[in-house]
């Protein structure tokens, strides 16, 4: 079959960098690309971070008269500690105590619009905008003191919230400000503190949200209880493109309590003056409705076939030196990764009310510009007058349920004007519903020289786009459900610097061939977006799996192959920090037991990481029990050094539990896994002994994302280790104990 | 109308008895702690404690609950009073996106005030039917740990009379 | 005079049966041997003998939770005290290294241990008589291949005189018939395969046949329901309490992959029975499933009748029960509304969803041990994979309240009155006066596994 090949390389994208901050704008809704900031037209100095797309300094801070310091910032707390950590980089440049600044979070009425709080950039672009723009509001109200206080500027120093001169007269920020004092555009030459002098960022602080969430305080979507409110539930179709033929909504209308049904095509909800007679209602309804389904799903055994004959197109994501070169040995391997969910805890939830012809919605969206343009779309209103206000929900791990749920408050909340609407998802919904990261098929091939040098490198990897988030409304499931069914966005390949489905698909080792591509599909039968890591969880699997096999085919250790084709001082460090701390070495272990390394600089611009741990294999039973895992990292100046340690914790237990357990389970209609029962995650059984992160700290040096950095790694590592420990390879993810045992017993 | 003892205070409640304390505690009595994950006792977000033993609130209804001891996080002390498990789970920074860890918090409470020299490994199996989606697993052993240090010594420490 | 000579007359009598009993009972140790070099097996017969140990679910009695296979310590609660299974793994000081084939082999057909001992029948060797010379054979070749572990059982904790072995001689000559399977030349080969494994290795009947006070099995009950680890056995008989009658199709299933839909998901220790089962081939299981069938028989119209009734009532509209809570029953009803309806009202389909009471065998049971044993303890999650997962109400519901809803599940779904003892039952079973065993419904737990990688 003939497959048009699309020719974007990632080099002509690079090449053209110059001429693009000028001229090249992305509108937002069409940036399907995770994580990305959209660029507009701007001076040709370089503003850092998001400053470059809110340059008004006010717009990031503002000082009140009685000296309360606000700090608004488009990102979203999602359990990474961001609450924390941006204020931590706040109060470093304001000089005050972290405690005494007031973050406010993604709101599309106060907040600038920093797109999606994803791909580990909240530090990198809303942390960096908000250090400069803190450091440049200190030399302002700095300024201001020196007229005030007649003493030259370079003589007066901030400190505690005041501005100080030599013999000790005092002026507080409070008294400094004026109005539209700092509505001017931030300097790009603006110059931060250096390191040694710092108070804030890089040391311990405790987390401002945990108190309150283990004593019971409000912390989350679903604690809201704003006057009024009613209850909602949606009742979701049996699958994806089920019809409804039938519902008679007489018993339901007189159930206890039940005020509403919203029906709109396919879009069905009740809405109760109670929790319980909500979800009594939606029961009820459930068993009523009549649908009409459709088999449309592709076979869950059969999707690497089904990857491999569905390809509209391949890009090419990197194509470097000669096609081919001699060498002396060439292997080859495939790997393949099921669909997997976020699984977020807490089942997405939602507030929204209209009222005044405005819909405010409170929502755990990662975006809430996004989500609130797609909103504004779906229910035919001005985008001014739909708000969007980020509250926590559970972790989402990329792009969950939430949006949706927010859609469906949204939607709602329109046919009972003045009430405010709490919609919140059951548990089979999320799990139906959200969408999961996409099953991947990818296909290494390289060759080593004599001197066990690999010379020539071809990656090929098959998988849909890494992220369908708002959007339009068609992006929405209420969108597509109602009946004016707003069509799904058209699923674009686009070939990034930062990766979608190909992020990390190209090594960071230093190979001098590589052709990588990119062999996109774009029918979606199965819903997937953007989840954790997007496409680096199978690409350093496969990668990092691969290294192993051709480390032994060059007769080295894993770790000594991996520094011989490094040159990156930084990336040596994390490794070499791992291999000491976990005292890697080739010392014979018991039959069943196996050490695995690996590791990846998460889209080879962010964090470095390196990870080794020791894995027990139980052929009998298929299980692998991993004992202890050691961590190296780098993310350049470290402003929450705990946070870093949480964040890669988790980041490790998260990718152990998908690399040992986890695949979303389908028969030709239905998504078949509407819970725990069916769809496993890690529990306290499985969970290590020991899991130990270092933070190789470079205080001074930008910020690269962290929070994802792990995935990629955790899952190359336990397939070495099981190498290691079995002497056979497993390809294919999850690693159930039913591929284990047939792996084994072959 | 139905009396609830929770956290030691007497609560009348107007809700149908068939009611699961999850909705009760939250809607009723506006206590945050206990949360909604699954509905269907596979999560535990949910957990209280109810006559010293852990719970799934979701599907307890309170038409069982008449005379019976409930306690939820909120019973183990305020932001300005932590209690043990709470100082722990604040010492520790023991939370991520912190859903699951209210549960997580009156799993190990039953576990603790049943057995207050609960060994390590009894702590991973009392846990097991709490699921943690972020991966804090590794601070909440330990949290717990230090939870049972600071439980037996608040013991160990004599009461004075008078 | 005469009353001396009848005297003596029975002390010689009694000295005779004495002398006679023991030369009986007395049995003979077998040398030991050195342990076997594993390379000396064949790989296909250890292969057998891996599918063969599957049926007999060896791992079950002989492994701990969560321990070394094969090397014992099991805790096996009996009416009698509590009996730890010994170990079986090749190691010649505390496992079966040591034994000759000949001495295996005796220990499967007649109850004997090597040194001689009889076996307490908690070891079913009064089925394991009828497995044939050459299945041994390969058992054999499958135990002497595993890993062997320093393990020794802890003591028996049986009260006197039962700790006594040799008592156990007298059990065998009361209720022991020794002696590999004979066919039954009027039934076909599939039947007769069928009753080979159903009868020997499967050892169905050690838990679905009623015993004697003495521990043995009734004679003529021949699974007509018992009773294991604290769960009742069902009968496999007409005596069959499932609502909808058990088909051969629908045992196939059943037995094949750990549910049906009509019947469940198996629990207790059956589902560590069909999860090895999923070991062996379709046409194995086959048989037994023909066996089965062929023991409940056909089912009477009026059975097959209710059967129909119940597939009607399950496809009806959803109907909303009232929580009147001035009744028993009324209290049952509010209770499983709020706490058991979520899952066991339909929508969610087997196996993960709960079972639709209309259809459950457990709730139209004789007893009501199962009902609170599901109820107090649930189905514990497997880690890391998929299994059907209840939450245990022992903690949230009293035994009170345990009674007002197991009566409005039998007044409702099986249209039966109330069990009468449900409290007191209730009451055992939390304290662990009645001890149950609590798995997981994961199918393939602790399972001998298709050996190759141990040979490695």
């Amino acid at each position: 079959m003939n497959v048009p090949t699309f020719d974007i390389t990632r080099r002509t994208f690079l090449a053209g960098t110059g001429a693009l901050v000028v001229s090249f704008t992305i509108p937002l809704e069409a940036s399907a690309q995770e994580g990305e900031v959209p660029t507009a037209p701007k001076p040709p100095a370089k503003l850092q971070g998001s400053l470059a797309d809110t340059p008004s300094l006010d717009a990031w801070i503002r000082i009140d008269a009685d000296g309360t310091i606000t700090v608004f910032t488009g990102k979203a707390e999602l359990g990474q500690g961001t609450k924390t950590s941006l204020r931590q980089i706040a109060a470093e440049e304001l000089e005050v105590a972290p405690r005494e600044i007031h973050l406010i979070t993604a709101d599309t009425a106060i907040t600038p619009n920093e797109g999606y709080t994803a791909g580990s950039q909240t530090i990198q672009n809303s942390g960096t905008a908000i250090r400069y723009a803190a450091a440049q509001v200190r030399q302002i109200l700095i300024a201001q003191a020196s007229g005030k206080l007649g003493v030259p500027a370079d003589q007066l120093k901030a400190e505690n919230g005041k501005v100080i001169a030599p013999n000790g007269a005092s002026v507080g920020y409070g008294e400094l400000v004026s109005e539209q004092m700092l509505h001017i555009e931030a300097d790009p030459n603006t110059k931060i503190k250096s390191p040694d002098s710092y108070h804030a960022i890089g040391k311990p602080f405790a987390r401002v949200d945990i108190p309150g969430k283990v004593t019971g305080g409000e912390a989350y979507v679903q604690d809201m209880r704003p006057e009024g409110m009613v209850h909602a539930r949606v009742v979701r179709p049996p699958s994806y493109s089920a019809k409804l033929v039938e519902l008679d909504e007489t018993e339901i209308k007189t159930m206890p309590g039940v005020i509403a049904i919203v029906r709109d095509g396919d879009f069905l909800a009740v809405v109760a003056e109670q929790e319980f007679q909500a979800v009594k209602a939606m029961r009820a309804m459930t068993a009523i409705a009549k649908w009409q389904e459709q088999a449309v799903l592709p076979d869950q055994e059969q999707i690497p076939a089904w990857l491999e004959a569905n390809v509209r197109e391949v890009g090419t994501v990197t194509s470097v030196g000669a096609d081919t070169a001699a060498g002396v040995k060439t292997l080859s391997a495939q790997f393949t990764r099921a669909y997997q969910m976020h699984g977020s805890i807490g089942p997405s939830a939602a507030v929204a009310v209209f009222k005044d012809d405005a819909l405010t919605v409170w929502t755990h969206t990662q975006g809430v510009y996004p989500d609130r343009k797609a909103i504004a779309q779906m229910v035919g209103m001005p985008e001014d007058k739909v708000r969007c206000i980020h509250t926590e929900g559970s972790g989402c791990y990329g792009h969950n349920g939430a949006d949706d749920a927010a859609a469906d408050a949204a939607l709602i909340a329109t046919t009972l004007p003045g009430r405010p609407v709490r919609v919140q998802w059951m548990r089979d919904q999320e799990h139906l519903w959200e969408p999961y990261g996409p099953a991947m098929l990818t296909r290494a091939n390289a060759t080593l020289d004599e001197k066990g040098t690999i010379v020539n490198w071809h990656y090929d990897l098959w998988s849909n786009n890494h992220g369908t988030r708002p959007g339009s409304a068609g992006s929405l499931i209420a969108g597509r459900l109602m009946a004016k069914h707003f069509p799904p966005d058209a699923a674009k390949l686009q070939i990034s610097p930062l990766g979608n489905g190909d992020r990390n698909a190209i090594p960071l080792y230093d190979v001098p061939n590589q052709r990588v591509n990119w062999h996109f599909l774009a029918d979606m039968p199965v819903r997937v977006s953007a989840l954790r890591g997007l496409g680096a969880y199978c690409n350093v699997f496969s990668i990092e799996s691969f290294m192993d096999e051709l480390a032994e085919a060059a007769g080295a250790d894993p770790v000594e192959f991996r520094l011989r084709h490094m040159k990156d001082p930084r990336a040596r460090k994390v490794i070499e920090v791992t291999a000491d701390k976990f005292d890697w070495n080739n010392d014979p272990l018991p039959a069943g037991k196996g050490r695995g390394f690996a590791f990846a600089k998460y889209k080879n611009h962010a964090a470095y990481l390196a990870i080794a741990l020791e894995a027990e294999v139980d052929a009998e039973t298929g299980i692998i029990q991993i004992s202890h895992v050691v961590s190296a990292v780098d993310c350049g100046e470290a402003v929450a050094p705990d946070a870093i340690v949480n964040q890669t914790e988790g980041g490790i237990l998260q990718s152990m539990s998908w690399t040992l357990y986890e695949a979303v389970h389908f028969n030709n209609t239905r998504i078949t896994s509407p819970d725990w029962s069916a769809y496993p995650i890690l529990r306290f059984s499985a969970v290590p002994d020991s899991i130990e992160v270092h933070v190789v700290d470079n205080p001074g040096q930008p910020y690269l994302g962290v929070a994802e950095a792990a995935q990629g790694p955790t899952g190359g590592a336990i397939a070495n280790a099981f190498k290691h420990a079995t002497g056979k390879r497993l390809y294919d993810l999850p690693y159930t104990r039913e591929r284990v045992k047939t792996t084994l017993g072959a | 109308m139905m009396r609830l003892n929770v956290n030691g205070a007497v609560h009348e409640v107007e809700a149908d008895p068939s009611t699961p304390l999850l909705y009760v505690l939250r809607n009723d009595l506006k206590l945050n702690a206990a949360k909604f994950g699954c509905g269907m006792g596979q999560c535990g977000a949910c957990t209280v404690m109810v006559d010293g033993k852990a719970v799934f609130s979701c599907l307890t209804p309170i038409m069982l609950l008449e005379g019976r001891r409930i306690k939820t996080v909120e019973g183990l002390g305020t932001i300005d009073n932590p209690g043990p498990m709470q100082q722990a789970f604040i010492a520790e920074q023991s939370a991520q996106c912190g859903y699951c860890i209210a549960g997580m918090m009156m799993r190990a409470q039953a576990l603790l005030e049943s057995k207050p020299d609960a060994t390590d490994a009894d702590i991973r199996t009392a846990l097991e039917p709490n699921l943690c989606r972020c991966g804090t697993h590794m601070r909440i052993l330990k949290s717990v740990q230090r939870a049972r240090e600071l439980m037996k010594s608040a013991s160990a420490t004599p009461v004075s009379a008078g | 005079m005469r009353l001396k000579h009848f005297l003596f007359g029975l002390l010689g009598v009694v000295i005779v049966a004495c002398a006679g009993f023991f030369a009986i009972a007395w049995k003979s140790a077998i040398a030991p041997i050195r342990p076997l070099d594993r390379t000396s097996f064949d790989q296909a017969l250890i292969h057998k003998g891996a599918m063969l140990a599957a049926v007999g679910n060896c791992t079950a009695c002989h492994t701990q939770p969560g321990g070394r296979s094969f090397a014992g310590s099991f805790a096996l609660p009996t009416p009698f005290g509590t009996i730890y299974s010994s170990n079986i793994t090749p190691d010649p000081e505390t496992g079966i290294g040591t034994w000759s084939e000949a001495a295996f082999n005796r220990a499967m057909r007649e109850g004997v241990s090597r040194d001689g001992k009889h076996l307490y029948p908690a070891f079913p060797f009064d089925h394991f008589t009828l497995v044939s010379d050459e299945d041994n054979k390969a058992l054999y070749a499958f135990l002497m291949t595993r890993p062997p572990v320093k393990q020794s059982p802890p003591a028996n904790e049986l009260p006197f005189p039962l700790n006594i072995r040799l008592v156990l001689a007298g059990w065998k000559l009361l209720f022991f018939n020794e002696g590999p399977f004979q066919k039954v030349a009027s039934e076909s080969e599939e039947w007769n395969r069928g009753a080979y494994l159903v009868n020997g290795l499967g050892h169905c009947g050690a838990c679905h046949t009623p015993r004697n006070m003495f521990g043995a099995e009734r004679a003529g009950m021949h699974l007509a329901g018992g009773q294991a680890e604290g769960w009742s056995a069902p009968a496999l008989n007409p005596s069959s309490p499932a609502p909808i009658p058990w088909t051969q199709d629908s045992l196939f299933a059943y037995l094949r992959q750990g549910w049906h839909a009509d019947h469940g998901v198996t629990n207790g220790p059956m589902g560590e029975v069909t999860g090895n089962l999923g070991l062996l081939p379709d046409s194995d299981v086959k048989t037994i499933a023909t066996y089965v069938a062929a023991l409940m028989g056909t089912p009477s119209p009026e059975r097959q009748q209710r059967g129909e009734q119940i597939r009607k009532k399950i496809g009806e509209d959803f109907v909303l029960a009232s929580a009147r809570t001035d009744t028993p029953a009324g209290r049952g009803a509010a209770i499983y509304q709020a706490a058991c309806a979520t899952c066991h009202d339909g929508s969610r389909p087997l196996p993960f969803g709960g079972i639709n009471f209309h259809l459950s065998s457990t709730i139209n049971a004789p007893d009501a041990q199962n009902a609170i044993n599901m109820v107090l303890f649930g189905l514990p999650a497997a880690s890391g994979r998929q299994s059907a997962i209840m939450p245990g109400f022992a903690a949230a519901m009293t035994d009170e309240q345990l009674t007002d809803l197991l009566a409005y599940l039998r007044e409702t779904f099986a249209g039966q009155p109330a069990w009468p003892d449900v409290a007191a039952r209730a009451a055992d079973t939390r304290s662990g006066k009645f001890q149950v065993s609590v798995r997981p419904s994961d199918g393939i737990e602790r399972g001998p596994d298709d050996i190759g990688a141990q040979d490695q």
